[in-house]
C-alpha cells in the first residue's frame, strides 16, 4: 500500500492521510473488515506524530469509512461505494465550478479550458 | 488521562538565572518537544525532573507519589556524556547489570546490534553519532516507560539524526511509552512531536499541540501601510525588516478571511522560535 505525505503542502498532514485512506477504501484496495495499522505503527511508518494519525482515523470514523473496536483496532467499514463515489463527484463538480467561473472572468473559452484539463489529466 | 510527567510551578533560582513558575503536563503515549535557546532553562528543568538538583514546586512522574519509584522506569540521555572513555560497550553491560535491577543484557546487545555499535571498541574510538546511539541503547535497556532526552541529536549529522529519530518512533509503538525531548534542532521535532513547549529566559512562552503550530500559525509579509490596517490582536509578533514587515499570526484561516490576504506562508518551528524571540 502506498501512502505519500508531503510536509510542504498546505493540506494538513492528517487530512492527507485521511484522503488517501478514503480513496483506497472507495477503490476497493482496502476491503471491508480489513484491519488498519494502529495509530502508533502508522505514525512510525509515516514519520509523523501520533496525534496526527489519531486525528486522521477519527475523521475517517466520523465520515463512516472505518470503525474502531476498543482494544482491537481500526477496521474498514462497509461502505456504499456508489454513494461514496457520488460524494467525490460532487466535490469535483464544485471545484470545477470555481474553475469555470474563474475562466469566464478571464475570458478563457471552453476549448482552451478543455485543453488545459486534458494536459493536466495526462500529466498526473 | 495518564500523565508521564506533571510539572507544577517549578521554580529554581540561581544568581543570574531564574526558572520561573513552570508548569506543563506530558500525557502518556505522546512525545513532547522542549525547545528554546541555549541557556533558556531546558537543562535546569530536566535536572529538576530527574532530582539531580533541588527545586521549588511539584513534579510528579508516571502518576506516582514516590518519585524514586518512578525513576526506575525512566531512561535518560543527558547532554554531557558520562561513560569512561577507556571502556567498551561490553564493559558497560557488565557495570549496568550489577547496578540496575531491570537491566536486560539481551535487549542491550540487541540494540547494539540494531544500531551497529561495535561492542569491543573503546568508547573514545566511537564517532559522536555512535556514542549517542550507545547512550540511547543504555537508556533503553532497562525497559523504560519514559525517555527523558536532553539534546540527543545535537552535533550529529543528518543521517545519524534520522536514525535516532527512528529509534524513538519505534519506542513509541508501545502506547504506554512517552518521550520528553529537549532540542534546539527544531526540525527533528517537527514531524514526531505531539506537543511543543517553548521556554525562554526561564519562562514558558508557548505550550501547544505541534500540528496546531504548523497548520494554524503562519507568517504574513506586508508593507507598512498594510500593517497599519491590521488589528494588534490579530498577530502575535511583528518583525521589521528594511523593505517589509513579518507578522506571526495564530490562525491562518481567520486571518485570510478577515484581511483577504493571499500570501500567508507556512511556518516552521525554527521560524516560529526566531519570530517569537526577535519580533516585538
Amino acid at each position: 500500500m502506498d501512502i505519500i505525505i508531503s510536509n510542504n503542502s498546505n493540506v494538513p498532514i492528517y487530512e492527507q492521510i485521511k484522503e488517501q485512506f478514503k480513496s483506497k477504501i472507495i477503490a476497493g484496495e482496502l476491503s471491508t473488515g480489513e484491519l488498519l495499522p494502529s495509530i502508533r505503527v502508522l505514525a512510525k511508518d509515516l514519520r509523523c506524530s501520533v496525534i496526527t494519525t489519531k486525528n486522521a482515523y477519527e475523521e475517517l470514523e466520523k465520515e463512516g469509512f472505518v470503525k474502531t473496536i476498543p482494544a482491537k483496532g481500526v477496521y474498514v467499514s462497509k461502505i456504499n461505494k456508489e454513494i461514496a463515489k457520488e460524494e467525490q463527484l460532487k466535490k469535483i463538480e464544485k471545484m470545477l465550478e470555481d474553475v469555470v467561473i474563474l475562466a469566464k472572468i478571464n475570458k478563457i473559452n471552453k476549448k482552451e479550458l478543455n485543453t488545459i484539463l486534458s494536459i493536466i489529466y495526462e500529466e498526473r | 488521562m495518564k500523565k508521564a510527567i506533571e510539572v507544577k510551578n517549578l521554580t529554581k533560582e540561581y544568581k543570574d538565572f531564574k526558572l520561573d513558575n513552570i508548569s506543563f503536563t506530558l500525557p502518556v503515549g505522546t512525545i513532547m518537544g522542549f525547545i528554546g535557546e541555549n541557556g533558556a532553562g531546558k537543562t535546569t528543568t530536566i535536572k529538576s525532573i530527574l532530582d539531580i538538583i533541588k527545586y521549588d514546586g511539584e513534579i510528579k512522574l508516571m502518576d506516582k507519589d514516590n518519585k524514586n519509584e518512578a525513576l526506575k522506569d525512566i531512561g535518560v540521555v543527558l547532554d554531557d556524556a558520562f561513560f569512561p572513555e577507556i571502556l567498551n560497550a561490553k564493559d558497560i553491560n557488565t557495570i549496568m547489570k550489577s547496578t540496575y535491577q531491570n537491566w536486560d543484557s539481551k535487549l542491550y546487545f540487541k540494540y547494539l546490534n540494531d544500531f551497529k555499535i561495535p561492542s569491543k571498541k573503546q568508547i573514545k574510538q566511537l564517532s559522536k553519532g555512535m556514542h549517542k546511539k550507545l547512550e540511547i541503547a543504555v537508556a533503553l535497556a532497562h525497559h523504560p516507560k519514559l525517555l527523558i532526552l536532553d539534546e540527543p541529536t545535537t552535533g550529529l549529522d543528518p543521517v545519524a539524526r534520522s536514525e535516532i529519530l527512528e529509534i524513538f518512533q519505534n519506542f513509541m509503538v508501545d502506547p504506554e511509552c512517552s518521550i520528553f525531548i529537549s532540542s534546539h534542532i527544531t526540525s527533528d521535532l517537527e514531524h514526531i512531536a505531539d506537543y511543543i513547549v517553548f521556554i525562554n529566559e526561564g519562562k514558558i512562552l508557548l505550550n501547544e499541540k505541534c500540528h496546531v503550530l504548523l497548520e494554524e500559525y503562519g507568517i504574513v509579509k506586508c508593507k507598512k501601510e498594510e500593517l497599519e490596517n491590521i488589528a494588534k490582536e490579530d498577530y502575535i509578533r511583528v518583525r521589521k525588516y528594511r523593505y517589509d514587515y513579518e507578522l506571526l499570526i495564530k490562525n491562518k484561516k481567520e486571518f485570510k478571511k478577515k484581511y483577504n490576504s493571499e500570501v500567508i506562508d507556512k511556518i516552521s518551528l525554527e521560524e516560529l522560535m526566531v519570530l517569537m524571540l526577535k519580533g516585538e
